[in-house]
């Protein structure tokens, strides 16, 4: 079975300014979103409480919060979470102080006296307090910038051994702007979604600029093998040779890690849905943005150089 | 070639085995009730006999941060350093000087302009733990110097109220009975404690929690502690509360304020044992302090001075009882009488026994995960495993046939690598690790797609079978190598920034980068090697 039938000669770089503008201007679009609107941060990051509640019977949320109003909790958050026939709910509590260390216990005897003793649990609570929450948010944020700079700056060092390292930066840029375009599609995405930023969020952050980077690798490679093989063309012309004899490859892998990615979408569960959805358009943005922004990033800074 | 061949089959197949050993404890120990992982007699002990460890989020258990609230201890320290300030001028009669504490954690020293020089020399001489805060303020009248703990005794005094914490927090839990408890300094003032499978978190919490300063004061009853409640406390006096009777849901237990003397006759570090005692009839249980000698004779020493007066207990600034001296005691024997169950005396004389926490703590960070929201990720985490990996499995066999077959054995044996490795570096296995492990499945077969893709390219490009393989690895392996360490360089920084689950994301990821570039590299390569050693081949399956 072949997806891409050999000798194919899709003109990418053709493409380079409409992708360039358009992506630009939805990442433009997400940055304005991150700051005027600014992210739904969980617990993790804002500070707070969660409760995760599980009724043996059907439970509504107005049910629950006329429970929760007797302790003092009427104005927590109450959501449904998971499976519809599940009867889980999530509450979040904004309070923070003292009080928290004794907060699932009164909401436990005030839900059991609503409810009775065997037909609620309580199966998770997570509290972050304020310091920890800006500290985390703090970690994670480096941690990604982090991440998406020493994949450049491999990136550069790996192939300035083959071209020096003028064009090795090139490669370098290229691969760094191709990440940043990616992890910001995903948060716009997750925004826009409405999943909450949190710990696992953020793994898939950084996993997305681990994996996406793959692709870029990938190419610079075949182009780097083309441009010894091939001495006559033009940097334009090895670039879209090495994109599309790579691409069926990158279909291929993308497509089994999407594969694998739905299934943990749809069956992982809850907690682990918001990261397999951060996967899931990550690692298509990265295709895309491997295709249509690394390689003429490295054009583009070729073209500006020569001149 | 083909003896190559066979000598890594050896190797693949002792690797195998080797796995096989380190996942056998999953497969034939028995969990005891402790949570350690039994083996049967017959398994020899000095194979491996530990089951992969579960995270907290998918065995349940609490994972709790504590904060030592240091400024109040150094304060607590500030304070001690005052009173010897003052003797130490009143001893060597320097008179005229006031020392005052001031933003917390300073003493301020104002002296009069005839003795600065002699307190300035003193300060130098024998106080050389502290430092100077800003500098002195010099008026006609004198001057005023504000002294502070040097940074090198700030943080050795730090350190002490941290360590002393934790050993005090261990203690605490080693007698509340959890199975491998963790607990870990943290950062400069955190403390982290992880309770796997504990049933109670509350009550975890609240014997972690609580500071544990049994103070033993005298009732000032002269003052009406009504107005003293009204009016705030005479100088030299406080006013604290106990409870009468028991609190209900919503309903918090009655108050009753005492007036005391603000002086602490002792506290409870002379405590050598904490019982509970059953009460007579209609009380309650009480908890029994057993003093250690010195703390015997103290408390002698104490009870004989003050006969026919009350004496308050008080822990945590609650006053618990305030019994008449009835006589001088001996002994070295008090109790702590209360409305309380037989459970919280328990309690009492569990944080009693391990001693007070030299500073207050507060929790930061809680993470309780129940054992039936566990048992349902696992279940999750499974099946998303399976489904992913057949809808890989049929993927590749129909894209590629024989050479997807191939790389699907590699697959198997990277799952069957990457737990074992798990197992053997006793990595902790969490839900986003799970993840990973389905992740690394989906991501795996890109080596394969590289190097396969590659073979298709050559055998069209006219080569022969047996170069176009050996050119499709070779072509390939940059490509695969340079992708994996980017993606191991993320892994890595994940594993930095992480916390619990998410750590066990980052460990899964980096194994399965090993074990992926083993197995889809070099395994799959061993089976091409074998078919060309074989006979010539003329076509093979890709």
């Amino acid at each position: 079975m072949e997806l891409i039938k050999p000798g194919s000669k899709i003109p990418f770089t053709r493409y380079r300014k409409i992708a360039l503008i358009v992506s630009t201007i939805v990442n433009l679009a997400v940055l304005a979103f991150l700051f005027v609107k600014g992210p739904n941060l969980g617990v993790d990051f804002a500070g707070g409480t969660i409760v995760q509640l599980k009724f043996q019977q059907r439970a509504t949320i107005p049910d629950i919060r006329q429970a929760l109003e007797s302790v003092g909790l009427g104005g927590s958050t109450i959501q449904e979470f998971g499976q519809e026939s599940a009867f889980e709910f999530l509450v979040r509590v904004e309070k923070t102080g003292v009080e928290v260390a004794a907060l699932s216990d009164q909401m436990k005897k005030a839900l059991v006296g609503k409810f009775g003793a065997d037909k609620v649990e309580i199966r998770r609570v997570e509290y972050v307090g304020p310091k920890i929450g800006e500290d985390l948010r703090w970690r994670g944020t480096v941690s990604v910038i982090a991440a998406t700079v020493m994949m450049g700056v491999y990136i550069w060092i790996r192939f300035a051994s083959a071209f020096g390292a003028r064009f090795g930066l090139h490669f370098g840029l290229g691969a760094v702007i191709a990440l940043i375009h990616d992890v910001l599609i995903t948060v716009g995405a997750l925004m826009l979604a409405n999943y909450e930023f949190d710990l696992t969020v953020v793994a898939g952050l950084l996993t997305i600029v681990g994996f996406s980077v793959n692709d870029t690798v990938v190419i610079c490679d075949r182009i780097r093998e083309n441009l010894r093989k091939i001495r006559r063309e033009s940097l334009e012309h090895i670039i879209n040779t090495s994109i599309n004899e790579t691409l069926s490859r990158t279909l291929l892998t993308t497509g089994s890690a999407l594969l694998v990615l739905s299934a943990l979408y749809l069956l992982g569960g809850a907690v682990i849905r918001p990261f397999a959805f951060a996967l899931l358009v990550g690692f298509v943005s990265g295709v895309y943005s491997t295709i249509f922004i690394a390689s003429p990033v490295i054009l583009l800074w070729d073209k500006s150089f020569k001149r | 070639m083909r003896r190559g061949v066979l000598t890594r089959v050896i190797i693949f197949a002792a690797l195998a085995l080797l796995a096989l050993l380190f996942l056998a404890p999953n497969f034939l120990g028995k969990k005891d009730s402790t949570g350690k992982t039994e083996m049967p007699d017959w398994w020899p002990g000095f194979l491996p006999a530990d089951a992969i460890h579960l995270g907290l989020d998918l065995q349940g258990g609490s994972h709790l941060v504590l904060e030592v609230k240091l400024d109040k201890a150094i304060e607590n320290h500030m304070e001690r350093l005052k009173t010897d300030l003052v003797n130490n001028f009143r001893d060597k009669g320097i008179s005229g000087v006031s020392i005052e504490r001031v933003e917390g954690t300073q003493v301020q020293v104002k002296v009069p302009s005839a003795s600065v020089e002699r307190v300035r020399g003193i300060l130098k001489a024998e106080f050389a733990n502290l430092s100077e805060a800003r500098t002195p303020q010099t008026s006609a009248t004198g001057s005023d110097f504000y002294m502070t703990l040097n940074r090198e005794e700030t943080r050795a005094l730090r350190d002490y109220i941290v360590d002393q914490s934790l050993e005090t927090i261990r203690n605490r839990i080693d007698q509340f009975g959890v199975s491998e408890p963790v607990i870990q300094r943290q950062g400069i003032n955190n403390i982290l404690v992880q309770l796997p499978g504990i049933q109670d978190p509350q009550r975890a919490k609240d014997i972690i929690g609580k500071t544990a300063l049994l103070e033993f004061k005298l009732v000032d009853d002269n003052v009406n502690p009504d107005d003293a409640v009204k009016n705030g406390a005479p100088p030299g006096r406080q006013v604290l509360f106990g409870q009468v009777g028991k609190g209900t849901a919503g309903v918090s237990a009655e108050k009753v304020p005492y007036v005391l003397e603000a002086r602490t006759l002792m506290t409870g570090e002379y405590i050598q044992d904490a019982r509970v005692r059953p009460g007579e009839q209609l009380q309650g249980p009480y908890v029994e302090l057993i003093l250690n000698a010195q703390g015997g004779r103290l408390f002698e020493q104490i009870t004989a001075a003050n006969v026919k007066r009350r004496m308050a207990i008080v822990l945590d600034n609650n006053v618990y009882s305030a019994p008449v001296i009835q006589e001088r005691i001996g002994g070295g024997r008090a109790s702590i009488t209360g409305s309380f169950d037989i459970k919280e005396a328990r309690d009492l004389s569990i944080v009693l026994r391990a001693g007070a926490l030299p500073a207050p703590v507060e929790i930061v960070e809680e993470r309780t995960v129940g054992p039936s929201l566990g048992r349902d990720s696992i279940t999750q985490g499974i099946t998303s495993f399976i489904v992913g990996g057949a809808f890989v499995i049929l993927f590749m066999v129909a894209y590629y046939k024989g050479a997807g077959l191939v790389a699907i054995v590699a697959l198997v044996f990277n799952v069957l690598f990457m737990i074992a490795m798990l197992a053997g570096f006793q990595a902790v296995l969490t839900l986003p690790g799970i993840a990973g492990i389905v992740l690394t499945v989906g991501m795996a077969v890109d080596a394969n797609v590289l190097i396969n893709e590659r073979i298709r390219e050559e055998i069209r490009a006219g080569r022969a079978v047996r170069s176009a393989i050996e050119a499709g690895y070779q072509n390939a392996l940059p490509a695969i190598l340079d992708s994996n360490i980017t993606t191991f360089l993320s892994g890595v920084i994940l594993f930095q920034f992480g916390t619990g689950p998410i750590k066990g994301f980052a460990v899964t990821l980096c194994i399965g980068i090993l074990t992926t570039v083993i197995t889809a590299v070099y395994l799959t390569r061993v089976y091409y090697d074998y078919r060309l050693g074989a006979r010539r081949l003329e076509r093979i399956s890709i």
